[in-house]
């Protein structure tokens, strides 16, 4: 064989997998690798300065399940997710059937739609905060006009949790409804078609045609919301801004576990037991994606 | 052998849609009709959308006096730029170079995840190879996981290798993205008919020239969005930077989180910091806001 042929079978054979080399290389030093390393640190005292101080064993697992602190940060995640998502689906929903029709200056409306995506969200945790400020915020003097009395929105439980969804909802809504709005767009127009003559309504229609067809689509719209809340941090941690501001308000009140991971990491220097946090919410998310992607499955059912 | 490989192929536009009634176009003849109700809608839509930049603007605009007024401040004053030079003069955040890391953090990042992402797309998407599709699978994979979560094994590398708190810690981790591999893979399916790729190797042109004189002047379009998709996703990035950065060296929402934390009380001039880094990326928006909208519509059907 000739030095040419040889060299071309190896460019032939060869050339894919150096081109998909540097991906997979880069995502595995700083993506895949600390995250699985993460579970080794987690078993090990391991503090900021003095680095890896033993092996402990299961220990800090055991110390996670005792402190009240991480299930106070858990239930705030949650709380938050639940009142962030639910409404912010189905208004994106509802915004995306009505982005589909018939409009005039089409791109403007989507455009307008998404401007709250390109604000940073510590743009809009700053900005937000000031709106929910109890003496002279503008959310304040608005319910103020319809006779409600000021609340602190930072200080009490509820409140700091609404304030917090609408935060993250102003930021996403609009971006999961233009999702979802290319997903109804490659729905079949004959289905609707051929509903009507058979005498379906419009009600019908939607649920047995619309919400079916755009299950994948909901499906990531849902894994992609549920990475992204139960990793939230930023909104949270500049609504309390100051010195403690990792500890999510005075009381905690509205502390994430991401927040608290940092708060064990950088403020308590305890490397090991952040790390603890950490892979247990890594591990909160596969389940709670396991059981979306069942929750959504189901909905194939309903037709 | 040795004649230039520089093909012109006339290539679909990626995400460009005229800008006219839906109805008129081919598909869409069935489309609900938008009724006032619905320009209604989406005009509360866009209030909601524009409302808290506006407000941003309106306090960035107002000596702080005004800040605390009640009722509050509707309309923009005129000390913008007396605020912006009190940002600038800030002695405790350094806000223009602030402007400046975040500017070179987000291009490096643009340009590695473009360049990359074209090169391990046209692999996955031209080339033959053993083990193709658990490849594939796996860089979607990618987009699923939490890499957040590994944030304190990344701490710590990013100590073994002598980088924490430089520039190069903020970047490092982000050199890759699955979204773009897949986002590149699913263009270039499309948009590169086989033929050309063929004709190149009977010229007898190396995989890797096929690549850079042919393949990638064909993605013009699609590297436009991802470069835009990704720098603004680098700029608005907050929490690794936040953790790795010195007060001293750090991108503009670093900084912006520190004015807000260290200057409560003067809301002015966090309003203006907080507009001087959200302005470039609404520009942005308003200027190609059209290709943005066509890239998160494509991106989020085929993910």
């Amino acid at each position: 064989m000739h030095l040419r042929d040889r060299l071309a079978r190896i460019d032939i054979h060869g050339a894919p997998y150096f081109f998909i080399a540097p991906f997979f290389i880069l995502f595995g030093i700083f993506g895949a690798f600390p995250l699985v390393y993460t579970l080794w640190v987690s078993l090990h005292d391991w503090s900021l300065l003095g680095g890896n101080e033993g092996w402990v064993g299961l220990e800090n697992y055991s110390e996670l399940l005792a402190d009240g602190y991480f299930w106070n940060s858990l239930l705030n995640t949650f709380a938050i997710f639940l009142i962030a998502t639910i409404p912010q689906l189905i208004a994106a929903l509802a915004l995306a059937q009505v982005l589909n029709s018939s409009l005039r200056a089409l791109t403007f409306w989507r455009i307008g739609v998404i401007i709250p995506c390109a604000t940073s969200v510590a743009a809009v945790g700053i900005i937000f905060t000031m709106m929910f400020a109890r003496d002279f915020g503008v959310v304040n003097w608005l319910i103020g006009l319809v006779g409600v009395e000021p609340i602190a929105w930072n200080q009490e439980r509820l409140p700091s949790w609404i304030a917090i969804a609408t935060m993250v909802d102003w930021r996403w809504t609009g971006y999961n409804a233009l999702i979802l709005l290319a997903a109804l767009q490659a729905v079949p127009k004959d289905l609707y078609e051929s509903a009507r003559l058979d005498g379906a309504s419009a009600a019908r229609q939607f649920w047995s045609i619309t919400i079916p067809m755009l299950r994948p689509t909901l499906m990531f719209v849902v894994t992609v919301s549920t990475i992204g809340g139960i990793q939230l941090f930023t909104e949270p941690l500049l609504f309390n801004p100051g010195a403690n501001s990792i500890t999510g308000g005075d009381t905690r009140q509205f502390q994430t576990s991401a927040m608290y991971v940092v708060e064990q990491a950088f403020t308590g220097q305890r490397f090991g037991y952040a790390a603890t946090i950490a892979w247990i919410l890594f591990v909160v998310i596969v389940v709670v994606s396991l059981v979306n992607s069942l929750l959504v499955r189901r909905i194939r059912s309903v037709d | 052998m040795t004649t230039p490989l520089t093909t012109s192929v006339a290539l679909p536009e990626l995400v460009d849609e005229p800008d006219e009634p839906p109805h008129r176009r081919r598909g869409r003849s069935r489309l609900h009709r938008a009724s006032p109700l619905t320009y209604l809608t989406l005009t509360f839509v866009l209030i909601a959308s524009v409302a808290p930049l506006y407000y941003m603007v309106v306090m960035a605009s107002r000596p702080n006096s005004d800040i605390t007024s009640n009722p509050p401040p509707i309309t923009p004053g005129g000390e913008l730029r007396d605020n912006v030079t009190r940002v600038f003069d800030n002695p405790d955040v350094v806000f223009a170079q602030a402007l400046l890391n975040s500017l070179l953090v987000s291009l490096v990042a643009t340009i590695t995840v473009v360049t990359l992402s074209a090169l391990a797309g046209f692999a996955f998407a031209k080339l033959r190879f053993r083990g193709k599709n658990v490849y594939l699978l796996a860089v979607i994979g990618t987009m699923m996981v939490p890499v957040q979560l590994g944030l304190v094994p990344l701490y710590m590398l990013m100590g073994w290798v002598g980088l924490a708190g430089s520039l190069w810690s903020a970047v490092l981790p982000f050199l890759v993205t699955g979204f773009g591999v897949f986002f590149m893979r699913q263009y270039i399916i499309q948009a590169i008919p086989d033929e050309l790729i063929e004709a190149a190797r009977v010229d007898g042109a190396s995989t890797f020239r096929i690549f850079a004189q042919i393949i990638f002047p064909a993605l013009r379009p699609a590297v436009a969005v991802l470069g835009l998709l990704t720098f603004m996703e680098r700029w608005n990035d907050f929490m690794w930077p936040y953790l790795t950065l010195s007060p001293e060296n750090p991108t503009v929402q670093v900084a912006l989180s520190r004015l807000s934390g260290g200057y409560y009380t003067d809301q002015a001039l966090v309003m203006a910091g907080t507009l001087l880094a959200t302005v470039p990326l609404v520009l942005v928006f308003v200027l190609f806001g059209r290709r943005i909208v066509g890239g998160i519509m494509e991106g989020g059907v085929k993910a």
